[in-house]
């Protein structure tokens, strides 16, 4: 028994039909459990939204979904012009899918790229909180590279287009305690009140080391770095700088302001 | 082959007697990651239970067929599969836990316990008795779980399980929270008192010194 056991046509058997059986067992949890994750994620970048909106924290998942049908709007923009785009779904239009497409995005090249998403979607859906029929914050999608990992979030603009409501990011994989701190409610609470653009238009926002000096006329458009994490820090700036920029929600922006929100 | 254990053995004896933790110092890596609150701490000792239980299981059900050349991959292969499983499982139903328990769950693919437990137990007992000595372990390893995710959200934060226990100064209370219980060395500081604590309790987990300083001859090699 034991020599025949270890023989190789033994070994190999045994082998495949182990790998076989996990294979099957994972890719049946897999499959069977990913409507309901799919689910969550939604739930969870829709609480994300909520949160960075300032319209509540620490939401139930009902609560969430009440709220975010209530009181939200998606709209799909189309970036390079900045019209609203006619003929998407904007609650089935997925901008990751369409930025992974070359057909629906396009390169950037290195110039460009400063958040170093290296493809941008051609649209985008952005949300937005209306009252009385008028945009009162505008949500718009954010992402970009920091240390180890894309940073995907949102940030809420107020209705001047200009004064920041919240930034969060809902989904990283920086250092837990270094960079991954970028999820402190504390470093987030620094960021509304803040300006983004200058009397031109151009995003001035900026992320500094060695903290901001409530005294100097910048303070109103800089942000303290986070303690430790350089590169995140620098990443959020950049993507920032992305976003705001022509590249990003420039022409859409700029749109919004001509129209009046 | 040595006397069989009995269910009982196998399932209290790595609470005290033999920890994976404080005995074997096993596992500290995510002991010291997930422990910052109670409520990480409890899922990821489920979790790692659950795992060793029933890779133990598995194991010993196919022991007799594993070839010995490749018994330590296919043991690594029946653990990885059930960490993905409770991997997607807390995805679905404990979202927001598995994002804050992040690659921890995954690691305990390299927990040490695990594979301690499948290489040491599992290999040479038979199914049902493997399967307690993995809840056995588990339990062990979240007795030191628990224990430190009590003391360093109590005293680190003033809470248990996000409920306010003692009132923070910074919120009109008295307590001053600890804030170096909310960082990972405190749980190092921890371990060291537990295993200082549990040793002092029963005398026979006393490792024999394995380095002996040899007496000073002269007053003068001092200098």
């Amino acid at each position: 028994m034991s020599s025949n056991k270890e023989s190789t046509s033994r070994t190999l058997l045994v082998a495949l039909t182990v790998s076989l059986v996990a294979a099957v067992f994972v890719a049946g949890a897999a499959v069977s459990l990913k409507p309901v994750q799919v689910e969550n994620r939604l739930l969870d970048k829709q609480r994300s939204i909520l949160s960075i909106a300032g319209l509540g924290d620490e939401l139930s998942s009902a609560q969430v979904k009440d709220l975010f049908n209530s009181r939200i709007k998606a709209r799909v923009v189309d970036l390079a012009t900045g019209d609203y785009a006619e003929g998407f779904d904007p609650v089935s239009f997925d901008p990751l899918k369409a930025a992974r497409d070359p057909k629906t995005s396009k390169a950037l090249s290195g110039d460009q790229d400063k958040a170093l998403i290296k493809r941008r979607e051609q649209y985008t859906t952005v949300y937005m909180v209306e009252q009385d029929g008028k945009i009162a914050s505008l949500i718009l999608p954010i992402r970009g590279y920091g240390l180890w990992s894309t940073l995907h979030g949102f940030l809420a603009l107020k209705a001047d287009l200009n004064t920041v409501v919240g930034l969060g990011f809902y989904q990283h994989a920086e250092t837990p305690g270094l960079g991954g701190e970028v999820d402190n409610p504390k470093w987030k609470a620094l960021w509304p009140g803040k300006t983004l653009f200058d009397d031109a238009g151009k995003p001035i926002i900026k992320v500094v080391k060695g903290g901001v000096d409530p005294a100097s006329p910048d303070a109103g458009h800089q942000v303290d770095a986070l303690a430790g994490a350089t590169l995140t820090s620098n990443g959020v700036d950049k993507l920032l700088q992305f976003w705001l920029g022509e590249q990003g929600f420039g022409p859409y922006l700029a749109k919004l302001r001509q129209q009046g929100v | 082959m040595a006397q069989q254990p009995t269910v009982k053995e196998v399932l209290f004896n790595p609470v005290f007697n033999n920890n994976p933790i404080a005995l074997q110092i096993l596992g500290i890596c995510s002991a010291l990651a997930v422990t910052s609150n109670l409520k990480t701490a409890l899922v990821m000792a489920i979790a790692l239970t659950l795992v060793t239980a029933f890779s133990n299981l598995f194991i010993s059900l196919i022991r007799a067929q594993i070839p010995g050349s490749i018994r330590m991959i296919v043991q690594m292969v029946i653990i990885a599969s059930l960490v993905i499983v409770v991997d997607q499982l807390l995805r679905a139903y404990a979202f927001s836990l598995a994002k804050q328990l992040s690659v921890f769950v995954g690691l305990i693919i390299t927990n040490c316990i695990v594979m301690g437990r499948a290489e040491a137990f599992a290999m040479q007992n038979p199914p049902l008795l493997s399967f307690w000595d993995g809840i056995g372990n588990g339990l062990g390893y979240s007795t030191m779980l628990v224990a430190l995710g009590v003391i360093r959200e109590l005293f680190g934060a003033g809470k248990l399980l996000g409920v306010e226990i003692l009132p923070l100064i910074k919120d009109g209370g008295w307590y001053l929270p600890n804030g170096l219980l909310l960082l990972p060395p405190s749980a190092f500081f921890l371990i060291g008192l537990f295993i200082w604590g549990l040793r002092t309790w029963k005398k026979n987990q006393v490792e024999p010194a394995s380095f002996r300083m040899a007496p000073q001859v002269n007053e003068r090699e001092a200098y």
